[in-house]
């Protein structure tokens, strides 16, 4: 764990138990500090951590819509600059708000060099509406857009490679990280604040409610997706990998067994063409990023 | 002073003078000149302004009300498809108060596509909360953006104003503009002082989302302020024409309405047609005269129906059309003249940049004359029969 927190994202909201975003949340602002103005996208954040007339938020916050938080953090970067205050801008948005509906906007500011972090809770689908397919939805998932059936084995894409798509903006630091490795997240958002210029983070948030696993198994569902290699953390400096975990990796299986997401490919019976292509997907990751641990014989 | 301007850069300056902090604005015809002429101001350092060169009209109002809610004094400036994609962020500026004066320089909306002037884009946002000042001339587009500003950061107000004036017919023309010099506009516009800002110092969060219990009184709370804004807009245009001449400090201009037996109602431009239009007509002994409404949002109640009551009809001129029932204007003129005998007949003109003459305009009044209106004006008739 990150040690005692400082207490700027409050207790008393309405997350699930379990809920990744509300730890990334706490982790982010430990990180971050007081001087530190969050934009929220709408969303499960959002929603759960301010109901009209409570706010979780101990430092200045602001939702507009849940598309744009990339454009209205650009005009607080160009108001602070203006004003010549100092106070760091960290968007926050959910994989829906960030890999789909507010690309346009990320990608603008992304293009224009505002000084900001934007991150990422990733939990791979939209939850807040009821778990609905995004472009972060792995292959093989089932969600309520892409639901397994007779004719269907879930989802039918890849997941968006958004990381790379912003490095290839010039953002000179991107990242990914994963809630069940928190010290790594706290030390990766202070990275980016410390960075000048646009830096993204994309952490991996398992989602109990629409994953479907106990809420007290979240930080085991992050450890077995990086253990798989179906999630790598990795961290890229002026577009070069830098850094990635390295793990001794286990069978895909595994992960996917744990989730009622995946259970169609376990129940009635095993699918092993559609696990042998979720595995290749992992064995793909380990070769790009080379997070193999090499055993001594 | 008197300079000979073009509309757009007879804005540009006016905005200038009101010192906006952030700009952010996408390029868009028939609103570029103005942007443009910003852009070369902040490059040559006459204006002291981050300026956003965002990537879409959606993001350019998402940037401004950022802006506006760290505590500066924004600016964009839109048209037609840019408005229509502001959309959901101009309903949001008006629902958090903030601020941002916007010009609109009022064009057609697709499809079919046309750059064109009229003012479907503008009269479109009516429900959103924006203030709506409509420009006669370049003079009045002008001034209306101190008054905008003035207007908007009332404590009493702090709702986001457009400031709409006819895409090319104005935005493209030039005229005679007495343009205030900055020393007189920061006499008239004091420097913006946010009642709330995002601020580390005293967090707060904007933007919460609101149950049943909440939702209503938000929104009207926003409803009085719209209304209310009429009595800050009465003392501020009141005080610019004490200091500059120009008495903006009501919602209308009535134009030879006193005995009038037919008044014609627009917006915009068109004004100056028909005021030429009734400058003949009373020579040839027709009692016609004008009501032009300067505001549309707050529409002004009040002021129609006592400039209107006693005339024997009403004809409006829309260059707009609810399609399905009739122009905006027209509607909102009959609800207020609700309960009172006077017809009021609505004719859609100038759609997509369909020139509108004087004889138009005498033709219009002839119809209203015989009870018959309710109609489009100026169609081609081979196209449509």
């Amino acid at each position: 764990m990150t040690g005692e927190s400082c207490g700027l994202f409050e207790y008393g909201h309405r997350a699930c138990g379990g809920c990744a975003a509300a730890m990334a949340a706490r982790t982010i602002l430990d990180a971050a500090g007081k001087d530190t103005i969050i934009v929220s996208a709408t969303g499960c954040m959002e929603v759960f951590s301010t109901p009209y007339p409570e706010t979780a938020w101990k430092v200045p916050w602001i939702h507009s819509l849940f598309e744009n938080n990339s454009a209205v953090a650009s005009g607080i970067v160009a108001s602070l600059k203006k004003q010549g205050r100092k106070e760091k801008v960290i968007a926050l948005g959910g994989d829906g708000a960030t890999f789909d509906i507010g690309i346009l906007c990320l990608s603008g500011a992304f293009e224009r060099g505002h000084d900001f972090v934007y991150i990422c809770y990733d939990n791979e689908a939209y939850m807040n509406t009821g778990i609905q397919r995004s472009g972060a939805t792995p292959y093989d998932a089932s969600t309520t857009t892409s639901p397994a059936g007779k004719c269907s084995t879930g989802n039918r894409r890849p997941k968006k490679d958004l990381p790379m798509i912003l490095a290839a903006h010039g953002a000179p630091y991107v990242a990914t990280a994963s809630v069940a490795y928190l010290p790594d997240l706290k030390k990766k958002v202070e990275k980016a604040i410390a960075t000048e210029g646009p830096c993204y983070l994309q952490v991996h948030a398992p989602c109990c409610t629409g994953w479907g696993f106990e809420g007290e198994k979240t930080m085991t569902i992050g450890k077995l997706a990086i253990e798989t290699g179906l999630w790598v953390n990795y961290e890229m400096e002026d577009g070069k990998v830098t850094r990635v975990k390295k793990v001794v990796r286990k069978p895909v299986e595994v992960y996917l067994k744990e989730q009622r997401r995946f259970r169609h490919l376990f129940k009635p019976k095993l699918n092993e063409t559609e696990i042998a292509k979720i595995q290749a997907v992992a064995d793909r990751n380990a070769e790009r990023f080379g997070i193999d641990i090499k055993l001594k014989k | 002073m008197m300079e000979f301007m073009e509309g757009s850069h007879a804005v540009a300056h006016s905005v200038k003078h009101c010192r906006p902090e952030v700009i952010a604005a996408y390029p868009i015809t028939p609103q570029t000149h103005i942007v443009e002429a910003l852009a070369e101001m902040v490059a040559n350092c006459h204006l002291d302004a981050e300026y956003i060169t965002v990537e879409s009209e959606f993001s350019a109002l998402s940037a401004c009300l950022g802006a506006s809610a760290a505590g500066s004094r924004v600016y964009s400036a839109t048209t037609s498809q840019g408005l229509a994609l502001m959309f959901e962020v101009c309903f949001n500026c008006a629902g958090m108060r903030m601020p941002v004066v916007m010009s609109i320089v009022n064009r057609a909306l697709g499809a079919p596509l046309s750059i064109w002037n009229d003012q479907q884009d503008s009269i479109s946002l009516r429900d959103s909360g924006w203030l709506q000042f409509y420009a006669e001339d370049n003079q009045e587009a002008a001034d209306l953006h101190y008054l905008a500003y003035k207007v908007a950061e009332d404590r009493n107000v702090l709702l986001p104003a457009f400031v709409c004036f006819d895409g090319f017919i104005l935005s493209h023309t030039y005229e005679p503009v007495d343009m205030l010099t900055q020393e007189q506009a920061d006499s008239y516009l004091p420097r913006y002082t946010p009642v709330q800002r995002l601020d580390s110092t005293d967090p707060i969060s904007f933007g919460l989302f609101a149950s049943p219990d909440y939702y209503m009184e938000f929104r009207y709370q926003i409803d009085q302020a719209v209304k209310g804004a009429a009595k800050t807009i009465a003392m501020a245009g009141r005080e610019f024409g004490e200091m500059f001449g120009r008495d903006y400090s009501n919602l209308v201009e009535s134009y030879r309405l006193d005995d009038a037996d037919c008044a014609i109602v627009a917006m915009g431009s068109i004004c100056g047609t028909v005021k030429d239009a009734i400058d003949e007509m009373r020579k040839d002994g027709k009692k016609v005269g004008l009501l032009r409404l300067r505001s549309f949002r707050p529409f002004p109640n009040k002021e129609v129906r006592s400039a209107l009551s006693g005339v024997n009809c009403v004809a409006v001129l829309d260059k707009n059309i609810s399609l399905g029932t009739k122009g905006a204007v027209a509607l909102e003129v009959r609800d207020a003249l609700y309960g009172q005998q006077v017809p009021v007949l609505d004719y859609i003109i100038a759609l997509g940049g369909r020139d509108v003459r004087k004889k138009d305009i005498r033709a219009v009044v002839d119809m209203a004359g015989q009870g018959k209106g309710d109609l489009f004006h100026g169609l081609r008739q081979e196209l449509v029969s």
